[in-house]
């Protein structure tokens, strides 16, 4: 007889086929009337065995073709920008891409072949991706369930808006949309955090990156915690909410005993819900200041005391210290002094200064 | 667990150990770095501007880089100017005969040792103008000679000869030429960006920042120098990209990766960077003049197998020299064997313009890396 282990298990918990509950007047019918619902050994190993029925619907009917839309544009794209060549399309991929206008457009509406489609497509996306957020608010309606799943979603399309329409927008060209391409929307990121001086001093994208790593911290943590319990029954988690068992009174005394203090069998799903969506919100912060509200995010944290000050090298600006090279770019301010006194000083622009005319003189 | 277990595993830890940490190329990197890389700290503790080198890589490039031709004996001492002996000699008239001779034997070996004199030389008529090889021959010579005398803040007094980019070929192996445009419907803008290029190391960027950067005069520095926007930018998040694929041109041909110039933290601060980066200032400077000034006026003489796809002529970028290690042929200082080329021996005539710019310049920037 086959026995259920709380690591890697050969049992395969199986309900009779089910159809789901009745759905409310004037939806649309499920699909899968052939062959839904099935079931599947391979993925009873890692979830549920009975495949389908699945509900479209209108919102995801409509979902899903404006995002093929989007899909088939950026394809058609591709495939123009290796001359129609099949083999080229597949060989060149990684690298080929569907970019933004040039810079030079602005916001206004660029030609279809030199960054039209590009907006074209955003525009599908973005229709396609707020249809699939009305889909699954008004699906958790439907079930009578909570709209967190909604609510959790929207947090991820704030920054999806932020990187593609609102920072684009406030910065007055669509240029600064993120390509849509392998290779080309990776260099883009290590581009933009170039470009803004670094993005590792954005305090949003540290707070992004803080709640991002903290999520899968979270979630080993609980998914380690109820799997350890699951022997007194802790799998039950919802039960041992509001009737709290051997299961749930072990786990929250392991980690009191560990770290002092615990989660509730309730509240721990808090801590993951609001970590992902926090993920999020700040990410999406991280985006839309970067150039509109601060312009070199390692300057920005150097005035306010984040970075840490190392010694300077000692090397300067040949350009500022040819004087009128180029005349436009000030002499950088925040050299320190001779005396060692701080970045962002007030002494620190004199002696830079200072330097240059001294340097000038020799 | 018995005992003899134990000191079994113990002694292969020790030895495990050993072998990670005790050889020369595991040097200074934490353990999970394989063995044979080994790592130079190039800033303040704590930075990790660590450059690491791989061994195998790094050897093959010393190889590479390591053959230099020994110097040809020297010539007898005084003698005649070489214009007075022979006919047609403008840049080289003012060298003693011997040293004139000695200077055409070295460059046949540098650049043409197959072909010999006749690569450039008519075998009748030595002195003629031409064929075109020779007209090639006389402006790259200024060039090494403007090199090698204004471009210090480049070459320092290592210098450049012949022998620097040529490397025994008659055109240097690394050049770069303008990109053919790949083929694209009509209606499609071209993009300039998204193959795969050894320039930009086979990222997505521009694939051509040599003709924007190197040729072209365009703005490099696309960080503003303050925390918050002042006035207007001047450039934005796609320019920046034809930077970043420049600064991989950079990487590659030089073998080094960013932390030889910069800080990473903060690229665009020079009062963060190593003083390498200013002789990359200036030699960025240095290129856009040697392919301004010498290589492309050049052009209506080439024949069409010494140009590039697009018809115009094979350039210098940082490969020419630096074939992939940070300093040519490793630094060796063949110019001190061959003083010709160090001058173009009329240094009391009016410098060039851009000369006398870089001359006022460069006390301040020697007084910066003195400090």
């Amino acid at each position: 007889m086959p026995q259920y282990y709380n690591i890697f298990t050969r049992v395969q918990v199986r309900n009779p086929v089910y159809p789901g509950v009745p759905l409310p007047k004037g939806r649309l019918p499920r699909v899968g009337k052939g062959g839904f619902p099935w079931i599947t050994y391979w993925l009873g190993k890692i979830g549920d065995a009975q495949i389908g029925p699945i509900y479209l619907g209108f919102w995801g009917i409509f979902s899903l073709m404006a995002g093929f839309l989007g899909f088939f544009l950026v394809g058609l794209y591709m495939l123009a920008s290796v001359s129609w060549n099949p083999i080229h399309f597949f060989k060149f991929f990684p690298w080929l891409a569907l970019e933004p206008p040039p810079a030079h457009y602005g916001l206004h509406i660029p030609p279809l072949w030199d960054g039209g489609m590009f907006l074209i497509a955003g525009f599908f996306f973005t229709i396609s991706i707020l249809a699939w957020w009305v889909r699954v608010y008004v699906r958790a309606r439907d079930l009578g369930t909570g709209t967190h799943l909604a609510w959790g979603f929207a947090t991820a399309i704030w920054f999806f808006l932020n990187l593609g329409f609102t920072r684009p927008l406030l910065m007055g060209s669509w240029s600064e949309s993120v390509p849509m391409g392998w290779f080309p929307h990776l260099d883009w990121l290590s581009g933009i955090s170039l470009a803004y001086g670094d993005w590792y001093y954005n305090p949003f994208h540290m707070l992004g990156i803080g709640f991002m790593y903290g999520c899968a911290l979270l979630w080993a943590m609980h998914g380690g915690t109820i799997l350890a319990v699951s022997r007194f029954g802790g799998d039950r988690e919802v039960e041992q909410i509001t009737d709290r068992g051997t299961a749930a009174e072990r786990a929250a005394l392991f980690w009191r005993w560990t770290m002092g203090w615990n989660a509730s069998m309730e509240s721990i799903h808090r801590w993951g819900f609001w970590f992902a969506a926090c993920m999020m919100i700040t990410a999406g912060w991280a985006i839309i200041l970067t150039g509109t509200y601060v312009d070199n995010w390692h300057r920005w944290a150097e005035k306010h005391h984040i970075a840490p000050v190392y010694p300077s090298t000692g090397v300067s600006d040949p350009a500022a210290v040819e004087a009128g090279a180029t005349g436009e770019w000030r002499v950088y301010p925040y050299l320190p002094g001779d005396d060692g006194s701080l970045p962002g000083a007030e002494a620190s622009g004199q002696a830079t200064e200072a330097a240059v005319t001294e340097g000038a003189a020799q | 667990m018995k005992m003899g277990k134990r000191i079994v595993l113990a002694l292969a830890a020790v030895g495990a150990a050993s072998l990670i940490s005790g050889c020369e190329w595991s040097q200074n990197l934490p353990f999970e770095w394989p063995i044979g890389h080994k790592s130079e700290e190039l800033g303040a503790p704590g930075l990790g501007m660590q450059f690491i080198k791989n061994e195998q890589i790094w050897k093959a490039r010393i190889a590479a880089n390591s053959d230099v031709p020994e110097p040809q004996p020297p010539a007898a001492q005084g003698g005649p100017a070489a214009s007075t002996v022979y006919q047609n000699v403008p840049v080289l008239g003012h060298l003693s005969i011997g040293e004139f001779n000695r200077l055409m034997v070295a460059m046949t070996e540098w650049v043409s040792p197959d072909e010999g004199c006749t690569y450039c030389h008519l075998p009748d008529d030595m002195a003629a103008e031409g064929p075109y090889t020779k007209l090639v021959a006389r402006k790259m010579i200024e060039m090494t000679m403007r090199t090698n005398e204004g471009w210090q803040k480049h070459v320092k007094d290592t210098g450049v000869t012949c022998y620097t980019c040529h490397r025994g070929n008659p055109v240097p192996q690394y050049n770069w030429s303008n990109v053919q445009p790949r083929k694209v419907p009509a209606r499609l803008a071209n993009l300039n960006q998204n193959l795969p290029s050894w320039d930009t190391a086979m990222s997505a960027l521009p694939y051509d920042p040599m003709s924007l950067f190197l040729e072209g005069d365009q703005e490099i520095r696309v960080t503003g120098p303050e925390a918050l926007p002042i006035g207007k930018r001047r450039v934005m998040t796609k320019q920046g990209e034809e930077t970043f694929a420049l600064m991989f041109h950079f990487s590659k041909s030089l073998g080094v990766g960013c932390v030889y110039c910069h800080d990473a933290r903060a690229f665009e601060r020079w009062d963060f960077s190593r003083p390498a980066r200013v002789n990359a200032y200036y030699a960025i400077r240095h290129v856009r003049e040697m392919n301004n000034e010498y290589i492309n006026p050049l052009v209506d003489i080439l024949p069409e197998n010494r140009k590039g796809p697009m018809g115009d002529a094979l350039k210098v970028g940082c490969s020419t020299c630096h074939q992939e290690v940070y300093k040519p042929l490793l630094g060796a200082r063949m110019l001190d064997d061959y003083p010709a080329l160090a001058t173009s021996g009329k240094a009391a005539e009016e410098p060039a313009p851009a000369a006398t710019e870089a001359a006022e310049g460069g006390s301040a920037v020697k007084t910066a890396l003195a400090e």
